[in-house]
């Protein structure tokens, strides 16, 4: 271990890191409003839907939860390119991250949904609320609070899957730091480095994740 | 889109994936075995009313579970040899996976843990039993047959995640298929038969963990 020379070349690298971070951050970040919204729309599909648009939800749940985040990454990036839609590795990273994100959303959903007794559906609709009426003010905001815990882990998944991204290219946070190890050999206090920031970065999601949870917990 | 198919090159290298998958099995199985050991370890130390054993297992199941397995993984297999700790290929991502599993199940079987009635202990206190006797034969079995379900689904999240070991070349199911990839540029066929082999693989494991949950568990503690 040699840290001086570690904080020497870290200071050197500094800005080409701190892009790299900002690439993984607006990864993770687009990735998850995109995944939450695709997430909701198969989640009430899953629900709610007609038994086709049911079936074909389920069948994007299960076939993306079957396949392991690293796969789909790579599929998903050569399949398009070799099929001509030209997106750039970032962009194809992004999708597969949103479209992993989107299947665990919409499941969760689906089982906070569920798990709210049918009795208040019925106690809504006998005071007279119209089904949206109900949905949105009933059954969603309960939904909301339940799923939370488990949003915030699938986030947490997503920011640490935006390092498999490193293997198609795009030069986020841990291929950046790939970089800088191949000019100074420093491999361990480069990886330890890389492992750091993303435990403090995750960390701090799951701590804001909790205080909200606390905030948000009905009383009794 | 004006792209052919043609499987032919999926079918001559078809022994290849299915021991690809084979390893991945492999891998999955030996970092469960050795990452319940860990978990079990790490469990019974963070609910231990000592801190110096309990804080260091709640920092290892953090830092673990909010670290990248990719990072974990480089660290292990780039870092590591220059502590003189030099694994192969295939050891390196058993070694990882073990102590990335260690952090999921130490959770498992923490709440498995604290679920346990009271009862139960002062049962085998009533009998006679030692501590050490009522953690062994009561306490750990009757935890262990609980938290079954969430044994098997960390299995098959393990399953997935030794798709990383094509990461440091570890020739598994993803490696291979990524090998017909560039070698062939067969992309639509390696990439689509990858996933579907893993779509079936982790079909074919729930069901079987199923059938054995329900060999195993506790007669009355299910629905």
């Amino acid at each position: 271990m040699n840290w001086s020379l570690f904080i020497e070349e870290l200071g050197k690298s500094q800005e080409n890191l701190l892009i790299a971070f900002g690439v993984s951050s607006l990864s993770a970040i687009a990735s998850i409003i995109l995944g939450t919204i695709l997430g909701i729309i198969v989640g009430l599909a899953l629900t709610y839907g007609h038994v086709i648009n049911r079936i074909l939800a389920r069948l994007y749940t299960d076939i993306i939860r079957g396949v392991p985040l690293f796969v789909l990454i790579m599929a998903i990036f050569y399949i398009q390119a070799a099929s001509g839609f030209g997106m750039t590795a970032f962009q194809a990273g992004t999708l597969a991250l949103a479209i992993f994100c989107a299947s665990h959303v919409a499941e969760n959903l689906r089982g906070a949904l569920q798990a709210i007794p049918k009795g208040q559906m019925e106690a809504a609709q006998s005071v007279g609320l119209t089904f949206l009426q109900c949905f949105f003010s009933v059954l969603l905001p309960q939904a909301l609070r339940q799923m939370l815990p488990a949003w915030v882990n699938t986030a947490i998944e997503i920011v640490k899957g935006t390092t498999l991204l490193s293997v198609i290219g795009v030069a986020e946070l841990l291929l950046a730091t790939q970089r800088v190890i191949s000019r100074t050999y420093l491999s361990l206090e480069f990886y330890l480095f890389v492992g750091l920031v993303f435990y403090i970065l995750n960390f701090t999601i799951e701590q804001i994740g909790r205080a909200v949870e606390r905030r948000l917990a009905r009383h009794g | 889109m004006d792209y052919h198919f043609n499987f032919a090159v999926i079918w001559r290298n078809w022994d290849v994936l299915l021991k690809g998958l084979g390893l991945g099995l492999y891998l999955a199985l030996a970092a469960l075995f050795i990452g319940a050991i860990i978990g079990l370890i790490a469990a019974f130390w963070s609910l231990s009313p000592r801190a110096w054993l309990r804080i260091p297992a709640r920092v290892y199941v953090s830092v673990i579970r909010n670290t990248p397995l990719l990072v974990l993984i480089f660290i292990t297999y780039f870092g590591l040899p220059q502590w003189g700790f030099r694994l192969p290929r295939t050891e390196a991502m058993i070694f990882t996976l073990a102590i990335y599993a260690g952090a999921y199940l130490c959770e498992a079987f923490r709440s498995g843990l604290v679920a346990i009635p009271k009862g139960l202990r002062e049962a085998g206190l009533a009998v006679g039993m030692t501590e050490l006797q009522i953690q062994s034969s009561i306490i750990v079995p009757v935890m262990l047959r609980n938290v079954l379900p969430v044994l098997s689904n960390n299995f098959i999240g393990l399953f997935k995640d030794t798709a990383l070991a094509a990461a440091i070349a570890v020739p598994e199911l993803t490696f291979q298929a990524r090998k017909i990839n560039t070698e062939t540029f067969r992309v639509m066929e390696s990439w689509l038969v990858a996933s579907a082999l893993y779509i079936i693989a982790c079909y074919l494991i729930a069901a079987l963990l199923r059938l054995v949950e329900r060999r195993l568990a506790i007669p009355g503690t299910r629905q």
